[in-house]
């Protein structure tokens, strides 16, 4: 893992450290039919004001990467190698100044400190996410004095605050709505006052707008931007869109199957990507600007969680295959340009 | 891309003013306190061989205009002209028992979530030769030849007869749904949002699936989505819905690149490129979409429109043909100069 390393040095000198730095995180479900490797090895590095893309489809571990960050893993779900460095809040501290997470016990005080206060998170399906029994502006205002030493009052106040910055309309007003009463897009914002109550540093979205319509996805994704721009949080935007990860994301990790097989600028992932993976899967959707006779598609399925290949997990996939190479032994990341990392055995000497 | 306008337009399908409202009650004595006009007076033609997008959001009513055109649900009123193999033209929203029957045989639906269609205690077979048995076509051992061919007509093996669906992923799934739906030798699919649950690999197989169907096939499509480059991709000529009525239904390479109604502009501008050099100002509408039981006076439209005029807010627009094939429902269709997908978010670097 030597060469990701390296990839924090990417960013221009005077850069800061990166505010989250996963090294090498594994996460396992042992369960009874066998042992499933949900995350195998991934390392990135996330700065504050940028957003990183993890894009992968169903079951490449996109979203179970996010909770091991939140240290939210359901059984028998654990983390079993690798390190979770993040930067907290504080004095201005030098980059040495950083606490493991994965190291934290996910219950403990250290790690509630954290959770959900400097690292927020946005689900996929908003109306699960609250309870229909209570109206929202409780949820909002628990949530906010949870975070914040206020009396119910400020806290009430403060969260008619929230809901305006989130252009919540007729906030006031809000407030007594039960969830299930909010169409699906002002149900994602409140959702998103509801995470920016503490003030995050860190926001992990995780498929923030699958559910809703392409106008509200508009919106809700514009409002995600102006939330950063104003308040320099680091976004991790996990979803399958790669229209999504263009628009929003500074630079992209693609998964597929427990790993980052690239890890790219947004620039080349879309117009210089070098993992066939990564290509075939911007091959395969279908574009609003031009229309093809036939899509191409990833010869094959993704193999089952308990049958991993040998060598590249993508080599029987793989229309550049190479026979004695790809399938003996793992591709390590390798440098191809600034910030561009690929696992490959394509690229460099392969032997 | 297939020709857009077929030299013989034969339709196959005309949905004429149709109409599907849901009565809702309140209060202690349930009286009926108004209707949510789910689809509120629908018109468009399904040419023989040829696809049609049916495009809106979340309740526009696509779905509901599906369901009414296979008589899944009865609608209120309007007509459902189907044209059967041997010849009459049929009203299917006027039809009963055996009659409906007869001639719903020619359609069959594909649904979204192959997770839940599928019974998860019947076998391949059963789920397959089910519509077979429903309409006594063929014996017992007809039948199994019968799934067998399908099966391999949608890239199944055959051996996977008696198999039950959970041993298939998403996408195999989406594939014995097609074969159920293909047993019958229907003539016209409606597919309501038959890849929006699969991943973008899988979806690709799947649309590849549907486009050599129709070409082995003669299969015509109406094809219910929300994606719209999926729909782009697929169709031959396109609906867009808003709030139960058609706002705009043009062939689909003029409806993308030319789009005369201002809802179907800011529909094309929400949708991300796959680009991150696309990054353009997008249209980003105002507020949801009016509840359909209390609907905005004039053009339902107009409270989220940046172009709305006086007559908007007190006028409904009546659907016009401003050119062959293109019909728009908006006062302003005329005077708009309004951004299709290459002026939107499109990379100049493609040449298109």
């Amino acid at each position: 893992m030597q060469q990701t390393h390296t990839a924090s040095s990417r960013a221009a000198p005077e850069a800061p450290p990166a505010l989250l730095s996963v090294r090498d995180l594994a996460t396992h479900f042992p369960v009874d039919e066998g042992n499933v490797v949900a995350v195998d090895g991934v390392s990135f590095d996330l700065y504050e004001g940028q957003t990183l893309g993890i894009v992968g489809e169903s079951g490449c571990g996109k979203s179970v990467t996010a909770l091991s960050i939140m240290m939210a893993l359901s059984r028998p779900g654990r983390i079993v190698k690798g390190e979770i460095l993040y930067r907290p809040r504080g004095q201005d501290p030098g980059p040495d100044e950083v606490i493991d997470l994965a190291a934290l016990k996910p219950d403990g005080k250290e790690m509630r400190a954290i959770r959900g206060a400097e690292i927020g998170y946005i689900f996929q399906e908003p109306m699960t996410a609250f309870s229909p029994v209570h109206t929202v502006g409780n949820q909002l205002i628990e949530a906010i004095r949870l975070h914040r030493d206020v009396d119910g009052k400020e806290a009430k106040s403060l969260a008619i605050e929230l809901l305006r910055q989130v252009e919540v309309p007729l906030a006031e007003q809000r407030l007594d709505a039960y969830s299930w009463e909010l169409s699906g897009g002002l149900r994602q914002r409140v959702m998103i006052a509801t995470v920016m109550a503490s003030n995050p540093r860190v926001l992990i979205a995780d498929e923030p707008t699958t559910a809703l319509d392409v106008t509200t996805q508009a919106q809700i994704l514009d409002l995600m931007r102006s939330l950063q721009q104003q308040s320099g949080m680091a976004i991790i935007m996990i979803t399958h869109d790669l229209g999504v990860i263009a628009e929003m994301a500074d630079y992209v990790a693609v998964m597929y199957l427990g790993k980052v097989v690239e890890n790219a600028p947004v620039d080349d992932i879309f117009h210089a990507p070098k993992h066939p993976y990564t290509k075939a899967l911007l091959r395969s959707i279908p574009k609003i600007t031009e229309a093809e006779e036939e899509l191409a598609t990833i010869a094959g399925t993704v193999p089952h969680a308990y049958s991993r290949p040998e060598g590249c997990l993508f080599h029987p996939r793989c229309p550049e295959f190479m026979a004695g190479t790809c399938d003996a032994r793992t591709p390590p990341p390798l440098p191809v340009s600034p910030g561009h990392h690929v696992s490959c055995f394509l690229y460099g000497d392969g032997g | 891309m297939a020709a857009e306008t077929q030299p013989a337009d034969r339709r196959l399908l005309e949905v004429k003013d149709l109409r599907k409202l849901f009565p809702f009650s309140r209060g202690l004595i349930r009286r009926v306190r108004g209707e949510v006009k789910a689809v509120d007076g629908v018109s468009f033609h399904v040419n023989e061989g040829e696809t049609l997008g049916l495009v809106g959001e979340t309740g526009c009513g696509k779905t509901t205009t599906a369901r009414c055109v296979i008589r899944a649900i009865d609608p209120t009123s309007g007509q459902v002209l189907f044209r059967t193999q041997d010849g009459p033209v049929v009203d299917m929203a006027a039809l009963q028992g055996g009659h409906l029957r007869a001639v719903r045989r020619e359609m069959q639906m594909i649904f979204q979530d192959p997770f839940s269609s599928l019974n998860p205690r019947m076998t391949l077979f059963d789920l397959v030769s089910e519509p077979l048995y429903n309409y006594r076509v063929g014996n017992r051992r007809e039948r199994e030849d019968r799934v067998a061919e399908l099966l391999r007509l949608v890239g199944l093996r055959p051996e996977f007869m008696r198999r039950f669906p959970h041993a298939f992923s998403g996408g195999q799934r989406q594939r014995i749904g097609i074969a159920r739906a293909l047993a019958l030798n229907p003539r016209l699919i409606l597919a309501d949002e038959p890849v929006s649950a699969l991943d973008v690999s899988v979806q690709a197989q799947v649309l590849n699936l549907l486009k050599g169907l129709q070409a082995q096939l003669g299969l015509t499509y109406l094809f219910v989505a929300h994606d719209l480059s999926v729909v782009r991709h697929i169709s031959n000529r396109v609906v867009v819905m808003y709030v139960g009525k058609v706002v705009e239904s043009a062939p689909t390479r003029r409806l993308f690149t030319a789009p005369k109604h201002p809802y179907t502009e800011a529909l094309l501008s929400a949708v991300p490129v796959a680009d991150p050099r696309a990054r353009a100002q997008r249209i980003v509408l105002r507020g949801d979409a009016p509840n359909p039981a209390d609907p905005p006076t004039g053009c339902y439209f107009h409270p989220r429109c940046s172009y709305a005029a006086d007559v908007c807010r007190t006028d409904t627009p009546v659907p016009r043909e401003i050119s062959p094939g293109h019909v728009v429902a908006c006062h302003r269709a005329q005077d708009l100069e309004l951004k299709g997908v290459h002026q939107l978010g499109a990379s100049k670097h493609d040449g298109s």
